[in-house]
């Protein structure tokens, strides 16, 4: 038996977000007493034997270009099939756009449990118990798997990535591979910016700012930082930013290091997409802002006026 | 053209979280029950657009729940759905929830089966995709944007980072979010149809759930926030950095 983990790619780059399944499976397999393998479809630039350095000990690959495109069903087959191959026991996914299009299918093709959206590993003192988010980050649940098989999808930004510095084995996987019937007829990605889902620092924007002609004070700001930038609803329905942006209940649910929120009143529905960042900031010029209370640092304050400050105060940061 | 959308009930968004029965149950006690967001604002309305479309087109709801989802049905049928069923079972696993739906999607011949892209209460995101693996359709998850070129759809759905373009002929699942359609308001006539309108209950089948919850927690409270003084905002960037270590 062994532990499998699904490895997500992009443009030829393994995502960070699967950094972390790996680094997450490597420890699932030590606690059960076994290795993680990982599996990596399509074509991937750079030495996979740096996986070991996330103590994966063997990479099952199948390069093929009609792969570099992520269907759902043909990726769910080849997955079960290596999965029996290698007789895994646990499947590891990272609950990114990918995982949650393939690990339910392949939950379905074998019969296995699947607890998506996992923060933390496995419980297994006496059954094999995963906390997952659930209520929009508002509470926690701890779900049981009663299968043989158990599969788990790790929320990103849950689990942080370890280094072991092995080096790991390379076996191509002799695959059947199905006619994709998803016919992907072109791809726009945003260039040079820093994937919201995948972001350590967030720095994001609301109603208070008055109009998309003020933004300079959260992209400024979140280019010193290296930081990915959001919204609010009301500030993405009025595109005075892109919808990508936009975060909460309705939008994407981000899981950052630090967020800093700036003239955002804290409404539930967007605290429900920001709640489990680890580190929150909120400047607002109302006391009474809800924000507040789930804030670990505030200014109350004009963003105006402290903005500017903060900004200088980052560049010497930075300089220094 | 004949559409499912699967339709669940969630507490509203502002609802309190709290457990009882030992932190084993959701205390639904005085909550408001609304109809899941995704599956109302953007599946149910796309699927209600392609019906004003295309009028012979015949839209089905489904929702896999007690005697209590009765009201969001109805008002899942008062904004456009011709034809509603529940099964009344009750699981929070996924699995048997998409088996249920699946009995039902065997026996309409659907066209189009639409769903939200996750519950706001259990945070799935998995429905979807099951059902797909159990019809053997594709399935194309988080589309923002859907239309019909024939019998092929033409679907923007999110990706890391960006949008990806697809072409999918026909039958096929879809899991919806924002870009779908606009949020509607249920009109008078609506309401008043909707009375009318088949709600057959149906019994589930036997399936045994993969997983079950075995107690729920809240996130600890927060230790409440450090207020820094607007005279001096540099200080934040301070503490920021050698406090919280998060810049
Ligand atoms: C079902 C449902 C789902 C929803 N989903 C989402 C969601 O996903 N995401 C989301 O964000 N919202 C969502 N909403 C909307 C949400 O309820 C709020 O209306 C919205 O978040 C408010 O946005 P805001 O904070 O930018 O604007 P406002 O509520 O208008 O707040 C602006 C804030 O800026 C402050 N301010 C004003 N001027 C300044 C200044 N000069 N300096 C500093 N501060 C200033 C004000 O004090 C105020 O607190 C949803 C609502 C519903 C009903
Ligand atoms: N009990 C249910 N009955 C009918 N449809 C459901 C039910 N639960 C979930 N769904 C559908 O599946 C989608 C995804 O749910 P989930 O996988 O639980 O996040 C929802 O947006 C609904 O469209």
């Amino acid at each position: 038996m062994s532990v499998l983990i699904f490895l997500d790619q992009s443009e030829g780059h393994i995502k960070k977000s699967s950094l972390e399944a790996a680094s997450y499976g490597a420890k699932v397999a030590e606690l059960l007493g076994t290795t993680a393998d990982a599996i990596v479809l399509g074509n991937v630039a750079g030495d996979l034997t740096t996986l070991g350095n996330y103590g994966i000990k063997k990479v099952h690959t199948v390069k093929d270009d009609t792969l570099d495109h992520v269907d759902a069903q043909v990726f769910t087959k080849i997955i079960a099939d290596a999965a029996k191959a290698i007789d895994a026991r646990v499947i590891i996914f990272s609950n990114n756009f990918n995982g949650k299009a393939i690990a339910p299918r392949l939950s379905v093709r074998l019969k296995a449990g699947l607890v998506s959206g996992a923060v933390a590993l496995p419980d297994i003192s006496n059954s094999f118990t995963v906390k997952k988010n659930v209520f929009s980050g508002k509470a926690f649940a701890h779900v049981s798997i009663s299968t043989d098989i158990k599969i788990i999808s790790l929320n990103p930004n849950s689990y942080s990535i370890t280094t072991a510095g092995d080096v790991a084995e390379i076996v191509a996987f002799g695959a059947t591979i199905d006619m994709a019937k998803v016919q992907v007829t072109s791809t726009d990605k945003v260039v040079g910016e820093i994937p919201l889902s995948e972001a350590e620092i967030v720095v994001s924007g609301g109603r208070g700012l008055k109009g998309p002609e003020n933004w300079a004070m959260v992209t400024d700001l979140a280019k010193l930082l290296g930081a990915a930038t959001a919204c609010s609803r009301p500030v993405a329905d009025s595109d005075w930013r892109p919808h990508h942006e936009h975060v909460g209940q309705t939008g994407l649910a981000i899981a950052p290091n630090l967020y800093i929120a700036i003239g955002i009143s804290g409404a539930i529905q967007h605290l429900a997409g920001v709640n489990r960042s680890k580190v929150i900031v909120v400047i607002n010029k109302d006391p009474e802002a809800p924000f507040f209370k789930a804030a670990d640092y505030g200014i109350v304050g004009d963003a105006f006026e402290v903005m500017p400050k903060i900004i200088e105060a980052v560049k010497k940061l930075k300089q220094a | 053209m004949k559409i499912l959308v699967c339709i669940s009930k969630t507490p509203d968004t502002t609802a309190k979280i709290a457990f009882a029965d030992n932190n084993t149950k959701f205390a639904a006690d005085g909550v408001q029950w609304i109809i899941n967001p995704y599956d109302e604002w953007y599946a149910l309305v796309r699927a209600i657009e392609l019906k004003e479309a295309d009028p012979s087109t015949v839209i089905h709801l489904v929702t896999v729940g007690g005697a209590d989802c009765d009201p969001i049905i109805r008002k899942a049928l008062a904004l456009g759905g011709d034809e509603a069923f529940r099964v009344n079972g009750d699981s929070p696993d996924s699995f048997y929830i998409a088996s249920q739906i699946a009995e039902i999607a065997k026996k309409g011949n659907y066209d189009l089966l639409f769903t939200g892209k996750e519950t706001i209460d259990y945070n799935g995101s998995s429905i979807g995709g099951m059902l797909s693996e159990l019809l053997e359709l594709p399935f194309v998850s988080y589309a923002a944007k859907f239309d019909l070129e024939g019998n092929t759809a033409v679907i923007v759905r999110e990706i890391e980072g960006g949008e990806e373009t697809n072409k999918v002929a026909l039958p096929l699942v879809v899991s919806c979010q924002k870009g779908m359609a606009e949020q509607r308001i249920p009109n008078m006539k609506g309401i008043m149809g909707a009375r009318s309108k088949p709600l057959t209950v149906i019994e589930p089948v036997t399936v045994d759930a993969l997983t079950a919850i075995a107690a729920f927690e809240l996130p600890p409270a927060k230790a409440g926030v450090k207020l820094v003084s607007p005279d001096t905002p540099e200080e934040l960037v301070r503490l920021l950095h050698e406090e919280a270590k998060a810049i």
